[in-house]
């Protein structure tokens, strides 16, 4: 069905295209006149027509028909009295027997019956899908070819539907995110009316274990957020501290120091830092970094986890110092060389130039970029899951093993889970948590970046 | 003579494989100032640029022949460029005040100079600094506002206070009124002519009017090279070169 479908669709957009094209000469011919638009234009006219009512139909029929067909087979599903029936099972089961006849075999007859009735609303279904495919492009084609006259100005028309497609695509993203924002509030919201939001912000235990059925032995869970929020600070500042002076001083060297020749090698290479998948990150912190912790740790006296806070930090370190040295490179370099030129000219050597005026100059820049790298910090998953751990210590110490917000929302959906009990819920609360701070990060971020541009520009 | 103080022989500048000065030679006398001319592009900044090594900065440009300052050679590899420059002030195009306190502009070079050992001797030094670019009256209230509040003369004027509280013995000056209206103008030659008492200038301006004005001697570049120099008056009345005569009169350029 996809695929004649698409042959279908792609027949229509050919013929309606040739089809207004000549239409609209001959028109023109007829009424002896020269049209408004080049030809082409009253084609893609004619085409557009066809197209995208024949599209909409195809989408709503993609999207509904299997759930249609669904209901009408339940609803006229023969119940035998007092047998208890799963739904999904029961569907799944006349699907089966449906698409596979030799799985018939063994099953009862209300089932086969079902199967049958289902294959044959299939049937149906294509049939008129096909037809209404071809009479909805028929009529569109209809539609437009009424219009093909010369003194219809098509290319304004077509630029109009333009963009109106382009206002389309575009809007689909920013309805996304408006989505997710959405479902995110909702389903916390949810969260919130079996755990206080106070329980959650201000309470220090984390014990996200819950009786899943009846009678289970184990204790009520306690939501107290605060040792994830506090894990995840921890492993930022580990990152902090290695990324921001690591990323300063790359930034400081390629921007004022390095040779043209250097700085296009090693930006690029930089760049590549920031493209490696974070999992790869992830697991090079498990496998080289948090051995080399605890070790460490063990050889001045204290005793590491495996996983632990230092270890994730230090390589989310690392991952983010691209952020910080391209961002800041930029920066530094948009610092007005006459301010180089005065502080040289009155005899600051380069060091005096750079702390006393390009840095001064370019903090605010700098200030949005560690915001920024931040922002990335807190929401990065892959390295935290694998190297930091998930117990919810409320620690200082980098050597224990802490987890975090990103963390315990993974391990909070890990496994086959309802979305109906405060678990798997938590995961929408922290996830909201963790939006907001970032939003409010990048927002700050991007507010200083632009007013010191603006200062300079 | 015994009192040149920028003895230029033979200099030659290359901006990657273009030469933009070709041997230019000029004696530059002390406690005087000096004007460069000539049409755009002709090399006078580059020349310029070449007497505090601010040419270093870029990367493709080199620069040969010799330039001595107090009879000492600074086109060389073992040159002092800080303290060189340190000797040598420049005021740029474009008023260029750091984004800091007018204050922290003018102390910004004895500070980093370690010219002073206290808080009162610094205030000193940008007091008599501002006061001998003419902007103290007008900014002793709000010393610590930003520089960059200020209008382009003021911002210029803390520019040449900026270059004189390192106490240079030479300051080069680019086109340093051409941002500015005339008013502005007017004040900052009048600052020249008494700057004249204590330092050797060097000014390259695109106003015939001005260079009379304020310079005892002329120089007259012409597509990278050095064609004219003397005593202004003789420049501007008597020039030896067609090239000159035809320029000044403002026949080219
Ligand atoms: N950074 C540079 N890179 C390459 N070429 C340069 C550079 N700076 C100057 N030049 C070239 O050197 C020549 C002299 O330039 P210079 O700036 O010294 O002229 P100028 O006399 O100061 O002109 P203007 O009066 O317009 O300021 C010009 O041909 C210019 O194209
Ligand atoms: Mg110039």
């Amino acid at each position: 069905m996809f695929f004649w479908s698409l042959v279908l669709i792609a027949v229509g957009i050919f013929s309606s295209f040739i089809y207004g094209r000549s239409r609209i000469n001959l028109n023109s011919k007829k009424q002896g006149t020269k049209s408004k638009s080049l030809p082409t234009y009253y084609a893609q006219y004619v085409l557009i027509w066809c197209l995208f009512p024949a599209l909409i139909v195809y989408f709503s029929w993609a999207i509904f028909q299997e759930q249609i067909i669904q209901n009408i087979v339940i609803s006229n599903f023969e119940y035998i009295e007092g047998a208890v029936y799963n739904e999904g099972l029961l569907l799944a089961e006349i699907r089966n027997v449906a698409n596979n006849p030799s799985f018939a075999d063994g099953k009862s007859i209300e089932i086969i019956n079902a199967a049958a009735h289902y294959s044959s609303l299939r049937q149906i279904s294509q049939i008129s899908f096909y037809t209404s495919i071809i009479i909805i492009m028929l009529l569109g084609a209809l539609y437009a070819s009424q219009k093909l006259k010369p003194e219809f100005h098509a290319q304004h028309t077509i630029e109009k539907y333009i963009q109106y497609i382009l206002i389309f695509c575009s809007s689909v993203a920013i309805f996304t995110t408006i989505g997710i924002v959405f479902s995110l509030i909702f389903e916390s919201l949810r969260f919130f009316a079996e755990v206080s939001i106070f329980e959650f912000l201000f309470s220090t235990e984390w014990y996200p274990f819950i009786p899943i059925r009846e009678g289970q032995t184990a204790a009520e869970g306690s939501f107290g957020a605060v040792p994830i929020f506090a894990g995840t600070f921890l492993v930022m500042v580990v990152a902090m501290c290695v990324a921001a002076p690591l990323g300063l001083l790359t930034a400081i060297y390629l921007a004022e120091y390095a040779s043209q020749r250097v700085r296009k090698i090693v930006k690029p290479l930089l760049e590549i830092l920031a493209g490696i998948p974070t999992i790869v990150y992830g697991f090079f912190a498990f496998v080289s970094v948090a051995p080399f912790v605890k070790a460490f740790g063990q050889s001045i006296g204290i005793d590491a986890s495996p996983t632990s806070a230092l270890a994730a930090g230090m390589v989310m370190g690392v991952m983010i110092i691209p952020f910080i040295s391209s961002l800041s490179d930029d920066v530094i370099n948009s610092v007005p060389q006459s301010l180089r030129e005065a502080s040289l000219g009155i005899g600051a050597n380069k060091a005096e130039t750079i702390k006393k005026v390009i840095l001064p100059a370019a903090l605010p820049g700098i200030v949005g970029a560690f915001l920024l790298a931040i922002s990335r910090a807190i929401g990065e998953t892959m390295i935290v899951v694998v190297a930091a751990g998930t117990a919810p210590n409320l620690t200082g110490n980098p050597f224990e093993n802490v987890t975090t917000v990103t963390v315990q929302i993974v391990v909070a959906l890990i496994g086959d889970q309802e979305f109906d009990n405060p678990r798997t819920l938590s995961a929408f609360a922290l996830g909201l948590v963790l939006f907001v701070i970032t939003l409010f990060l990048n927002i700050i971020a991007l507010q200083i970046v632009k007013r010191y541009r603006e200062r300079y520009e | 003579m015994s009192n040149s103080k920028i003895l230029a022989n033979g200099v030659d500048v290359y901006y990657g494989s273009k030469q933009a000065l070709f041997g230019i030679s000029m004696d530059i006398k002390e406690k005087e100032v000096t004007a460069l001319i000539g049409p755009s592009g002709c090399g006078k900044s580059t020349f310029l640029r070449c007497i505090n090594r601010m040419n270093d900065l870029i990367e493709i440009c080199k620069v040969s022949g010799s330039i001595k300052v107090d009879n000492e050679e600074i086109i060389s590899e073992k040159t002092d460029v800080v303290s060189l420059r340190s000797k040598i002030g420049m005021v740029f195009q474009k008023p260029n005040p750091f984004p800091k306190s007018i204050f922290d502009n003018v102390a910004y070079g004895p500070t980093i100079h370690g010219l002073v050992d206290s808080k009162n001797e610094l205030e000193e030094i940008v007091h008599s600094s501002l006061k001998k670019a003419g902007l103290f009256d007008e900014v002793k209230d709000r010393l610590n506002e930003p520089g960059t509040s200020l209008s382009g003369g003021q911002q210029q004027r803390l520019c040449i206070a900026r270059a004189i509280a390192v106490n240079p013995e030479i300051i080069l000056m680019d086109e340093p009124c051409s941002a500015l209206d005339p008013i502005a103008t007017a004040i900052i030659e009048e600052l020249i002519d008494e700057l004249r008492l204590n330092y050797t200038i060097i000014i390259v301006t695109h106003s015939m009017q001005q260079a009379a004005r304020v310079s005892q001697k002329t120089c007259f570049f012409h597509l990278g090279e050095l064609i004219e120099t003397g005593e202004t008056n003789k420049i501007f009345t008597n020039p030896d070169n067609t090239k000159t005569q035809d320029y000044i009169t403002g026949r080219f350029g």
